[in-house]
């Protein structure tokens, strides 16, 4: 034994163990995000339970998803004011999500397991999807048209079910062309609005002569008096179509036997889990993250789906990669090939290199004063005097987001073109002088295309990087909710100035910053997942784009 | 090769090469080129050295402005307008555009003139009855602008002068005027109808309008009016309601008298240096509640509060100044103490200055000379000659940008002051420093409130102990798994192992961490504080466990143990590991019931010790869990890259694996080790996301593992957006930015410059 331990054979195992923790809690990691992030689509059944409370006998009855269960001492049982029976030690407690918030008040609930009875899943459940309030669970009885009942269940039998899935994607195609004119075509007239009254302001700047400036103010007056019109036409259009959409209702039975009228205009989507087959479950599944992935964000973020924050992250990321690989490039071509190698270009070298340890958030704070405040007041005050006092680029938006992340990113971008530039052997180099290729010649035609896969791998990292930072961009341009997105139709197309949203901040934002956290749980797991996915996919195309160029490159350079 | 040996002849008639003109030209293009693209490198090259500069020059630009003194430049000097023959200024006060300036002469007469040529804007003398004069003046809280004027008949004149703003032609134009709040009439102070000798006048901001007055009578009694007002709703006349009250006699004449907002407490000082305090919350049975020798033998010749009316600052003779509040002591009983005291003038100090938001002032003395102090700072910031002669009356400007002074001889002077960061010391940022109602001096962080009279508290130390205790938690947890696991890695995995154990634990590095730090707050935090006896046995209980285990593997028959080569360890400790872990978990309430009463969580509380939901102890694991692969790989890398002749020597003197480890190994690659832990600590002193998430940010000093901690980078993120552009909490903040910054380059730069040395080393053995 004691010649064992001074083998030190044991303590191989100590650090062996240590490698197993890492690697397991890696795994562990990625497996909880995968497991709680994919099951957020899974169409869950509906349980009904009754509860008898057994110091009163009061019997409760309860509807809703079972989200978890959770083993607690009897202490704290008791403590929490919850009858526990004599001689049991441990309790299990069950998280239900009840949904029907606006009738209920809360939407989760505990629950103890003393006097519940066996979990039932009852057909002709409706888990009804709505565009406020959460979810609602209970019985369909009756549709609605203008407050009067067309249908009941009882009386059409199972193509009651049929009408109620035709109404609502009448009320989704309704809500659909509204959003269409809201966002588009008004938004589209507001902006033309604010334009023209930016155009009068920029005249009176401009210093025109009193007839000059009467011109401009006329034909001005005479744009806006039209676009006006033009919103009228669609207001009305609108009433139109949201008195039509509010025309049927759904009349529901809760499980306390409570009747409750929903409009279909509330409504998002109407399921059956308890009905539905594995496949049909499966067919719901991928819908639910299809639309998770292209649907917009409802109810403070809590609900609906992420596509303005992974536009967003996107938008950023590639205007931050158009900034950074040129520069990048540019100056580890510098160090490697210009600079003389010297105790002053070792120095900048380390320093280069040290900028990547630098905490994140002081990039932010650089860019909140000097790009923000100072760059971005100044050209206001140059570019956009009209607009003032409100600011258009001194104030966080989506180009000082990409100009602090690609100095952020800087560093990764020089260290692995260096390392490419480093890995060429300087016969290649001498080569080509010796042909009589000048410098340039030899740097353009032959080092720099075989450095490529240098380049390419430090840009892949830079925006894996830049893609999960938020620390700084939550001083420099993201925002909870941005009402546009950064590209669209209208001149010139793509927004620097506007603020973005992003899927870090937005994991930031309704985990922590949402008020019904259960609510945004699963959410924040679906956010986190995709996240990590694009960032696991983006670090391994850089690996695998680094040995596939390597392979190819090294036959050339040998 | 051919071609160029053949003849002239041959050469001149299969040459393809342009003419010598083309040619030059193309040699000049190429030239051309190649200068263009030495140039644009070059310039990229610079430009980053040049960027990299820029962000610590202008870091620290942005800091360099706290470091800044005040100063104070006298701009124009004239006789003050409109005083008569033999009256005295009594009041002097400056309107916060700097256009106006306002004097209270001693006969009645209020005078509105231009601030930059002394012309009278407007004058209003003040009816004083027939019967009787003026005696007396006092000014409340210079934000309410109220001041009174006390006569002879026991009566007092109270007065407001307000401001209309209104821009004709777009350009301000200010109209003063003089409204009486308290009624268009004398209100009588002393019942007895006594002169009112000195007067003392307080007003309250929040609120029901409340004013109060304390008077000192010509037959020496101390008595105290309370005001309130009622104003008629369809006439528009104010009713004011008065009760009076005698404060307890005093021993010796008065020479100021100051009355605090809440309307608790009277300071009277004394003709003996000696200041009273009488404790008025009941207003019909006030108290002397005691004397405080303040002046220490010498004359107080001028007392004044602090914005808030907390704090007072009392000038004597002999040129000190000293700070006092109320301190509550264990008894529950307030006692006034000196809290601090400022650089001394060189003559006695004859009048003191409040600033309008902030707890500094401007303390004028008998040589003509200014100066510039700062309560909470302690600092004296400026002293300056503004007067030949004794400065008789001073106004500040509402928002420090302006100061009025009058000398004896009744000579005026307006002075620009530029003050901006005067809160900022050194010893505010690092030292204890005693807060107004605080009972002891202490290290607070607290930034912002909602009201002006507000105390900032900008002391750095609960954030830098806020940063160093969350990166020892995280250095705690992830050193000796990082290195220990990059040991096993490079010496003892197989490669094959080795070729996938180390990318995974690398990508790590590229997770983002906001998913650690949502993940430590929402999943880790509510489980570690349900599971707290697990998270303690699986810290304690693992390397055990993982012993035992070798130990048991020691002792299977040859047969299973010559399956699995060397190198393969840990993949036996997964089942351990998991089914440890597991156990662990669900014995954790058990554990609760037999040890801690059925709750660890409130057998801790029981036990004295906070615990927070998110604390310390998540941190730690979170963040450790991000600096493990910055640690593991680089210290893999130097472990590994250990020239193999050295431990192959070592194994050939037959030292076992591990002794080569420790003997060899270890002595070689321990540079490489130490810049992966100062790499690591850099990652963790500057990491912002996990610590904002999961902790509760609060600043507090102390390293309970069961408490959070607000650090550095977390206070930046959380404040940063919200603060005033250039202010001092701003340019705190840059400050804070600047100390990572430097830090986090110092960290790195020592970990490279030994790595380079190693790599070096290295290639010599």
């Amino acid at each position: 034994m004691k010649q064992w331990f001074k083998s030190g054979a044991p303590w191989i195992w100590l650090t062996g163990g240590a490698v197993t923790l890492s690697v397991l809690m890696v795994a562990g990691l990625l497996g909880l995000i995968a497991v709680r992030g994919f099951s957020h689509f899974w169409p869950a059944n509906v349980t009904q339970v009754e509860i008898v409370n057994p110091s009163t006998g009061e019997t409760e009855v309860l509807m809703g998803e079972l989200v978890r269960a959770q083993t607690v001492t009897a202490v704290l049982a008791r403590e929490a004011g919850n009858f526990v029976p004599e001689g049991q030690d441990l309790m299990t407690r069950y998280l239900f999500k009840q949904g029907n918030r606006d009738q209920t008040g809360n939407d989760f609930i505990w629950r103890f397991e003393t006097g519940m009875s066996e979990f039932e899943y009852p057909q002709g459940v409706y888990t009804i999807e709505r565009r406020e309030w959460g979810n609602f669970y209970g019985f369909p009885v009756a549709i609605k048209k203008d407050g009067q009942e067309v249908t009941t269940l009882d009386e059409a039998g199972e193509s009651f079910h049929q009408q109620v899935q035709d109404l609502v994607r009448e009320s989704v195609a309704y809500h659909r062309s509204i959003r269409a004119i809201e966002r588009g075509d008004i938004g589209r007239i507001n902006r033309q609005i604010e334009a023209l009254r930016l155009n009068d302001r920029q005249a009176e700047l401009d210093g025109l002569t009193e007839s000059e400036l009467a011109a401009v103010f006329a034909s001005n007056a005479q744009r806006r008096d039209e676009l006006e019109e033009e919103y009228q036409v669609l207001r009305e259009e609108l009433d139109l179509l949201y008195a039509d959409m509010r025309r049927n209702g759904l009349r529901m039975e809760m499980i306390n036997g409570q009747q409750v009228d929903i409009n279909f205009a509330q409504i998002v989507a109407i399921t059956m889990p308890n009905d539905m087959s594995t496949f049909a479950k499966l067919r719901e599944y991928f819908h639910q993250i299809w639309e998770f992935l292209t649907g917009e964000p409802r109810e403070a973020n809590t609900e609906g789906g992420i596509f303005p924050a992974i536009f967003g992250t996107i938008t950023m990321v590639f205007v931050m990669s158009i900034m950074v690989t040129p520069f990048g490039v540019l100056a580890a071509i510098y160090l490697r090939e210009y600079a003389k190698q010297g105790p002053v270009t070792r120095m900048v070298r380390i320093s280069v290199y040290n900028l990547a340890g630098v905490p994140s958030i002081v990039f932010g704070v650089f860019g909140l004063g000097f790009f923000i405040y100072f760059l971005g007041g100044n050209i206001d005050r140059i570019f956009y005097e009209a607009a003032l006092p409100s600011p258009t680029f001194g104030t966080p938006g989506l180009f000082w987001a990409s100009l602090t992340l690609a100095l952020l990113t800087l560093p990764v971008v020089i260290v692995s073109t260096e390392e490419g530039l480093a890995r060429i052997p300087s016969t290649i180099r001498q080569g080509s002088l010796a042909l009589g290729a000048t410098k340039s010649e030899t740097l353009w035609r032959v080092v720099v295309p075989l450095a490529t896969p240098g380049m390419m791998t430090g840009l892949i990292l830079a925006i894996a990087r830049a893609a999960g930072e938020v620390a700084p961009l939550m001083l420099v341009g993201v925002v909870k909710l941005a009402p546009t997105l950064p590209i669209d139709g209208e001149f010139p197309f793509i927004h620097l100035e506007r603020k973005i949203m992003h899927l870090g901040f937005h994991i930031f934002d309704v985990g922590f910053q949402s008020p019904n956290v259960e609510a945004a749980r699963p959410l924040v797991y679906a956010t986190a997942l995709t996240l990590v996915a694009l960032i696991v996919i983006l670090n391994l195309t850089a690996i695998s784009i680094r040995n596939h160029l390597r392979e190819k490159y090294r036959s050339d350079s040998d | 090769m051919t071609e160029s040996v053949a003849t002239p002849q041959g050469r001149r008639q299969a040459s393809r090469l342009p003419d010598a003109t083309v040619r030059a030209k193309r040699r000049r293009i190429r030239t051309f080129k190649d200068k263009l693209s030495r140039f644009g490198i070059t310039s990229a090259g610079y430009g980053v050295v040049f960027s990299l500069a820029l962000i610590f020059i202008y870091l620290f630009y942005e800091v360099l402005p706290i470091l800044r003194g005040a100063t104070v430049e006298a701009t124009v000097e004239y006789s003050i307008p409109g005083l008569a023959e033999d009256a005295t200024v009594k009041h002097l006060v400056m309107e916060r555009f700097q256009e106006l300036g306002v004097n209270y002469a001693s006969d009645g007469l209020v005078t509105f003139f231009e601030l930059p040529t002394s012309e009278i804007r407007f004058q209003e003398s003040i009816t004083v009855p027939d019967d009787a004069e003026i005696t007396s003046f006092a000014a409340a809280e210079n934000i309410g602008a109220l001041v009174s004027y006390g006569l002879s008949n026991g009566q007092a004149l109270i007065l407001r002068h307000e401001y209309q703003l209104t821009f004709p032609d777009d350009v301000r134009h200010i109209t003063p005027r003089i409204a009486r709040p308290y009624g268009d009439s004398p209100v009588q102070i002393d019942a007895d109808g006594q002169s009112l000798k000195m007067l003392a006048l307080q007003e309250s901001t929040r609120g029901q309008r409340r004013a109060m007055a304390v008077a000192y009578t010509d037959d020496r009694r101390l008595v105290a009016a309370s005001m309130t007002t009622r104003a008629n709703l369809f006439t528009g006349a104010v009713d004011t309601q008065v009760t009076r009250t005698t404060l307890p006699q005093m021993s010796s004449e008065p020479v100021q008298i100051l009355i605090d907002k809440e309307f608790r407490s009277v300071f009277v000082a004394d003709k003996r240096g000696r200041i009273h305090y009488y404790d008025i919350s009941n207003f019909n049975a006030p108290e002397l509640t005691h004397i405080v020798d303040a002046g220490r033998g010498a004359r107080i010749t001028a007392m004044e509060f602090l914005v808030g009316s907390v704090s007072i600052i009392v000038g004597t003779e002999r040129g000190e100044l000293s700070q006092w509040f109320l301190v509550r002591d264990d008894v529950n009983e307030y006692t006034l103490e000196k809290i601090r005291s400022f650089k001394p003038h060189a003559g006695a100090i004859t009048r003191i200055s409040p600033e309008y938001t902030r707890k500094g002032f401007i303390a004028g003395d008998a040589t003509g000379k200014v100066g510039i102090h700062y309560g909470t700072s302690s600092r004296t910031l400026l002293q300056k000659q503004l007067h030949e002669s004794a400065i008789a009356n001073m106004a500040i400007s509402p928002v420090n940008r302006g100061l009025l002074t009058v000398s004896e001889n009744n000579t005026l002077t307006v002075s620009e002051v530029w003050n901006q960061h005067p809160q900022i010391s050194f010893r505010a940022l690092w030292n204890r420093v005693w807060y107004e109602g605080r009972a002891n001096p202490e290290y607070i962080w607290q930034s912002s409130s909602a009201s002006d009279e507000f105390e900032s508290k900008f002391s750095l130390i609960p954030l830098s102990v806020g940063t160093l205790k969350a990166a020892f938690f995280a250095m705690m947890f992830a050193m000796p798994l990082g290195i220990m696991a990059a040991i096993y890695t490079a010496y003892f995995m197989t490669p094959k192992l080795r070729g996938v154990v180390k990318p995974t634990i690398e990508i790590m590095e590229a997770l983002p961490t906001v998913i650690l730090g949502f993940l430590a707050g929402l999943w880790l935090a509510p489980f570690m504080e349900n599971n707290l006896p697990a998270v303690f046995s699986i810290l304690l209980g693992m390397p055990i466990m993982m012993l035992l285990m070798a130990l048991l593997w020691r002792n299977f028959p040859a047969s299973i143990r010559n399956r699995v080569p060397p190198g393969w360890e840990a993949v036996l400790l997964i089942p351990i590991v998991v089914v440890f872990g597991w156990v662990a978990v669900s014995a954790s309430p058990w554990m609760e019931i037999v040890f801690f009463d059925g709750s660890m969580r409130q057998w801790l509380t029981e036990n004295g010790i906070t615990y927070d939901q998110r604390n310390a102890l998540v941190v730690g694991v979170a963040m450790g869990f991000a600096v493990i692969p910055t640690i593991y790989s680089i210290a893999e890398d130097a472990v590994f890259n250990v020239p193999k002749h050295l431990t192959q020597g070592s194994l050939a003197l037959g030292a076992t694996p591990w002794q080569t480890v420790v003997g060899v190994v270890l002595p070689t690659a321990s540079p490489g080790i130490f810049s992966a832990i100062m790499i690591g600590f850099g990652r963790a002193v500057g990491e912002t996301m996990i610590v904002l998430m999961a902790t509760g940010n609060s600043p507090i000093v102390n390293f309970n593992i069961f408490e959070g901690m607000r650090t550095l980078s977390a206070n930046i993120a959380v404040e940063l957006p919200e603060t005033a552009v250039g202010s001092s909490h701003f340019r705190i903040l840059f400050l804070a930015a600047l100390v990572l910054f430097t830090f986090t380059f110092i960290l790195n730069t020592i970990a490279e410059v030994v790595r380079q040395r190693l790599r070096a080393r290295y290639s010599n053995l």
